[in-house]
């Protein structure tokens, strides 16, 4: 029988087999009593802590960054826009062999060494599962190219982005700035909340002084994403807001007629409605393209403009400082009348001037002098030597005074960041600055708007408004309105302009007669831009040395070098008896204002009288001159 | 017809199995995304494991004792066959390529180990003496060292258990247990330096799974957020997130506990240990009822690895033991184990149904 073949020590095995069998059991139930009480503190205990761990694990948060702001001219010209551009961007975590990626990319699309060099960088700086820019600005050809051999890169995606373009390039480009990838000295000084997802900011010009409004609210998105970082669905969301749609005082048509009247010359032209100190035209000479900064510019292009004699990066608008030369004779001339003198008092030019008690001659710009002179003739002619008699009479600290009045050596107030002040010296800043006290012949050189006088063009153009306004002085403003691009709304006037108290309490009328001659008289020395214009102009040239002359040395251009030129001024408002423009223009080493400077503003006079001709024909009006 | 008792089967061993093994169709389902191809799969597995169960049910308990030497030489010989000519899957050696099957000889070690330590105690008296203590360590640590170098820890460390289980169900006496527990813990500095480096560093893991977090404690602390975030009720059949975003990695495998726990909460999470419980109280009452020696220590023996295989996964999962390899028994998607258990829960059955016979 089987039985007897199997041993059952039943004396001992019954009890101790079973003994043992009682205890593992007992053994066993214990630790499952474990395992449920590990259970019960991991599901119960820990649940909100493991609960939120599980949502942070697939649930994230997602900016959405907003549409930047149009920016549009006064006339809705679009001046900086958004358009939608591919970029390429790689995943290095899901790159098996890097250099081979971008040697394939490379054979599809082409890479410069530039982009490569950067994008190992930005690999090195960044977690492996972030994207990675590659390439920026595809156009048609390399995106579809790329987008039927995505498959065949993994890692490697195609996104489509929208990007800042400036239409007018080179044209606005000054004014406006350029949008640039935020730096990391950006972050430093940037809300990071209120740049969630956004990659550029405004980095100089209106797209600077204006970020906040250009920059609309990012949105948010709530996704459910799965361990790989895909994203699964949206849970929930808040709409970005787009920035708002900036309009500006700027007339593109204005601008351009004031660019292609420069030409290739180094200067600037302001032009600013008195009235209102809308900024109709700023340009500056020789310009850039903007559209280079958008997606951060090489270093070799960017050293390149920046290492140009002509300096076309910097806005002379509004940081080129210049002596005004005889530009602000009629700011003298107003001194001189409220000083009392009387202004029908001759003055003897025999083409030069000496001061009592020296003998060091001060010449008028005319050798064979003007002959007698009076404060119309001197400005109509503008005669140094009636200047030179009048600033010793009022001295340095009449002339600061009045000089400061019409806005020179002070910021205008432009809605442009970083505008410098320029300077009109005075004896305190001079014993400050240069620990000398102030000699009379720095009186005669500052009346004619040498010596240490720096002006901006734009602080040209607003005294010349002030001119125009009879000592109403207007804060220039380039932005017309602002409009919430969602509402439709428009928050207008967008800055409120300050109301400034009248600086001058004389008639300007004499003053404004005098430079009306020097436009339409036979001896105005700007006659010839004056010619034949069917509105009244009121101006002044004015022609700024850039080295000294010796006493006994001629100023021949002939044999100067063209960049110790003299530098062409020129401002005038028109129609001078209701003025609807005044403008400033500077061209660098141009010679004399009357030739260089005066048709410029010409031209930009006619174009805007042209316009206001065709308007009021739409109209129905027929008479735009008052 | 053939009735449970015909076919020596047991009935409230069979229908936990049943709800067990059908339970884990449901968790596989959920575990794969709904794929009805996996689970097709798993369900066919199933059918096969229980053919053996049934087929294996029908030995007696006396062939099974005098196979069980032979079942261990042909076991052995399969295992330094692996180590020659195996098939390597997945960076280890495991499989025998027989033509038509694949066969993993470590899990005919399984049943192998506790039969020969069972045939080999109850060939002398009981209690056994310390020349067959040592004896059946000794054809516990062989089989196991083979497995090892495959490497599979897991497996080695369930072929110990279940030989030193057969060992301490005999009746040993508590010194030579002490003697043991002595001895294991003299090699575990070596056993320590034999391991691999992923190895110990699942290990180390143990301790503090956030140092690492995306490394070596990725498994272990998502696993723990997918059971933790569960709570009571669970987040649902089909439901858990953790498990569908593919944060948890194996989990249709050895880390499928955590699935279950995620969708099923607390509550499932105690009502599967209670089913668990059940079936291997109710083999280890089949054990206490079979008046056979050899028998009683065979059955309590597997019962009890199975036991041992419910706590290191639920251990590992949880994160209180460290990441070894071992599916859940039953539940976990793959056929070689679930056979293993299958054919082991035939031969309880087998051997109780036939208790009488043995007086």
């Amino acid at each position: 029988m089987a039985a007897n073949k199997l041993p059952t020590d039943r004396t001992f095995a019954d009890d101790a087999v079973r003994g043992r069998i009682r205890i593992a059991a007992g053994l066993a139930l214990t630790l499952a009593l474990a395992l449920v009480w590990r259970f019960y503190v991991l599901q119960v205990s820990e649940y909100e802590r493991y609960q939120t761990l599980s949502l942070d694990n697939h649930i994230r948060i997602q900016a959405l960054p907003p549409v930047r702001g149009l920016v549009l001219d006064r006339n809705g010209v679009v001046l900086a826009q958004n358009t939608a551009v591919h970029i390429l961007q790689v995943v290095p975590e899901k790159v098996d062999d890097l250099d081979a990626m971008l040697q394939q990319v490379d054979a599809l699309v082409g890479l410069t060494p530039a982009e490569v060099s950067a994008f190992r960088a930005r690999v090195e700086k960044q977690p492996a599962f972030e994207k990675v820019l590659l390439k920026a600005k595809l156009d048609d050809v390399q995106t579809a190219t790329l987008a039927v051999n995505e498959y065949r890169l993994p890692g490697v995606t195609l996104e489509a982005v929208l990007h800042r373009d400036y239409p007018e390039g080179s044209l606005t480009a000054h004014v406006l700035g350029y949008v640039g990838r935020i730096s990391e000295s950006d972050q430093a000084t940037l809300d990071a909340s209120a740049y969630q997802g956004v990659r550029s900011t405004g980095k100089i010009g209106i797209e600077k002084q204006y970020e906040g409004a250009l920059l609309g609210r990012s949105g948010f998105e709530q996704v459910e994403i799965d361990a790989h970082g895909r994203t699964l669905r949206t849970i929930s969301r808040s709409s970005a807001a787009p920035g708002h749609t900036l309009s500006l005082t700027l007339d593109v048509d204005l601008q351009r007629v004031a660019r292609e009247a420069l030409g290739n010359r180094r200067g600037a032209v302001v032009a600013i409605a008195p009235s209102t100190g809308e900024v109709l035209t700023i340009v500056s000479s020789p310009s850039f393209d903007p559209n280079l900064f958008v997606d951060g510019i090489d270093q070799e292009t960017y050293d390149a403009l920046r290492g140009l004699d002509d300096r076309p990066l910097l806005n002379r608008a509004l940081y080129g400082r210049y002596a005004p030369g005889s530009t602000i004779k009629p700011v003298i001339a107003e001194a001189i009348i409220d000083a009392g003198i009387d202004p029908q008092e001759q003055v003897y030019c025999p083409g030069w001037y000496t001061l009592p008690d020296n003998t060091r001659r001060y010449r008028c710009w005319r050798k064979t002098g003007h002959g007698p002179v009076n404060l119309y003739s001197a400005i109509e002619q503008s005669c140094d030597v009636y200047f030179y008699e009048m600033g010793r009479r009022l001295g340095i600290d009449v002339m600061s005074d009045w000089l400061s009045r019409f806005g020179l050596g002070q910021i205008t107030g432009v809605d442009l960041p970083q505008e410098p002040t320029g300077l009109v010296p005075t004896r305190q800043w001079k014993r400050a600055n240069r620990n000398e006290s102030w000699y009379p012949g720095e009186d005669l050189i500052t009346v004619i708007g040498q010596g240490f006088l720096m002006v901006t063009p734009m602080q040209l153009a607003r005294m010349t408004a002030t001119l125009a306004n009879r000592g109403f002085p207007v804060q220039p403003r380039i932005l017309l309105s602002k409009e919430d691009s969602l509402s439709g709304e428009e928050i207008s006037p967008a800055q409120p302009v300050e109301k400034l108290e009248r600086v001058v309490d004389t008639s300007l009328d004499m003053v404004v007669a005098a430079m009306t001659a020097v436009m339409h008289s036979p001896r105005g020395t700007g006659r010839a831009s004056g010619r034949r214009s069917p509105y009244q102009i009121a101006g002044k040239t004015g022609t700024a040395q850039v080295i000294a002359i010796g006493q006994d040395e001629e100023y021949d251009e002939s044999v100067i070098p063209e960049k110790y030129h003299d530098h062409a001024l020129f401002i005038a408002f028109a129609p001078a008896d209701k003025p609807q423009i005044a403008i400033a223009v500077v061209v660098e080493n141009g010679g004399s204002g009357a030739k260089a400077a005066a048709p410029i503003a010409r031209k930009v006079m006619d174009r805007f009288f042209q316009k206001q001709l065709q308007r009021a024909a739409l109209k129905g009006k027929s008479n735009v001159f008052g | 017809m053939f009735s449970g008792r015909t076919l020596h089967l047991d009935g409230p061993l069979l229908i936990a199995l049943l709800f067990l093994s059908a339970l884990g169709l449901v968790v596989i389902f959920s575990a794969s995304d709904q794929d009805w191809d996996v689970m097709m799969r798993q369900a066919i597995r199933l059918g096969v494991s229980l053919v053996a169960m049934v087929v294996l049910a029908q030995v007696s308990p006396e062939t099974l004792r005098r196979l069980s030497p032979h079942l261990f030489l042909i076991a052995l010989v399969a295992l330094l066959g692996v180590l020659f000519v195996g098939v390597t899957v997945k960076g280890a050696q495991r499989w025998l390529d027989l033509g038509l099957v694949r066969f993993q000889p470590s899990e005919l070690m399984k049943l192998a180990v506790p039969m020969a330590v069972a045939w080999l105690l109850t060939r002398g008296r009981l209690p056994p003496g310390f020349t067959m203590v040592l004896a059946a360590v000794m054809v516990t640590l062989v089989p196991a060292g083979l497995v090892v170098v495959q490497p599979d820890l897991g497996t080695a460390i369930m072929l110990i258990v279940s030989g030193m289980i057969v060992v301490f169900l005999s009746g040993i006496r508590w010194r030579y247990i002490m003697m043991l527990f002595a001895g294991f813990a003299a090699l575990a500095p070596f056993l320590w330096l034999r391991l691999d480096g992923y190895q110990q560093q699942r290990i180390l893991t143990l301790f503090d799974p956030f140092a690492d977090p995306l490394g070596s404690g990725y498994q272990i602390i998502q696993a723990q957020i997918a059971i933790g975030s569960a709570g009571l009720w669970g987040k649902g059949w089909l439901e858990g997130s953790q498990s569908h975003l593919e944060f948890i990695p194996e989990r249709s495998t050895d880390f499928i506990f955590a699935v279950f726990a995620e969708e099923f909460g607390l509550i499932g999470v105690l009502m599967l240990v209670v089913l668990y419980l059940f079936i291997v109280g109710r083999c280890l009452v089949m054990a206490y009822h079979t008046r056979e020696t050899y028998s009683r220590l065979l059955m309590g023996a597997l019962a009890l690895t199975f036991f041992f295989y419910l706590f290191v996964n639920l251990g590992m999962v949880s994160g209180i033991l460290p990441i070894v390899g071992v599916p859940l028994p039953l539940v976990s998607y793959g056929g070689t184990s679930m056979l293993t258990l299958m054919a082991g829960f035939g031969m309880i059955m087998g051997m109780h149904a036939r208790r009488r016979l043995m007086t």
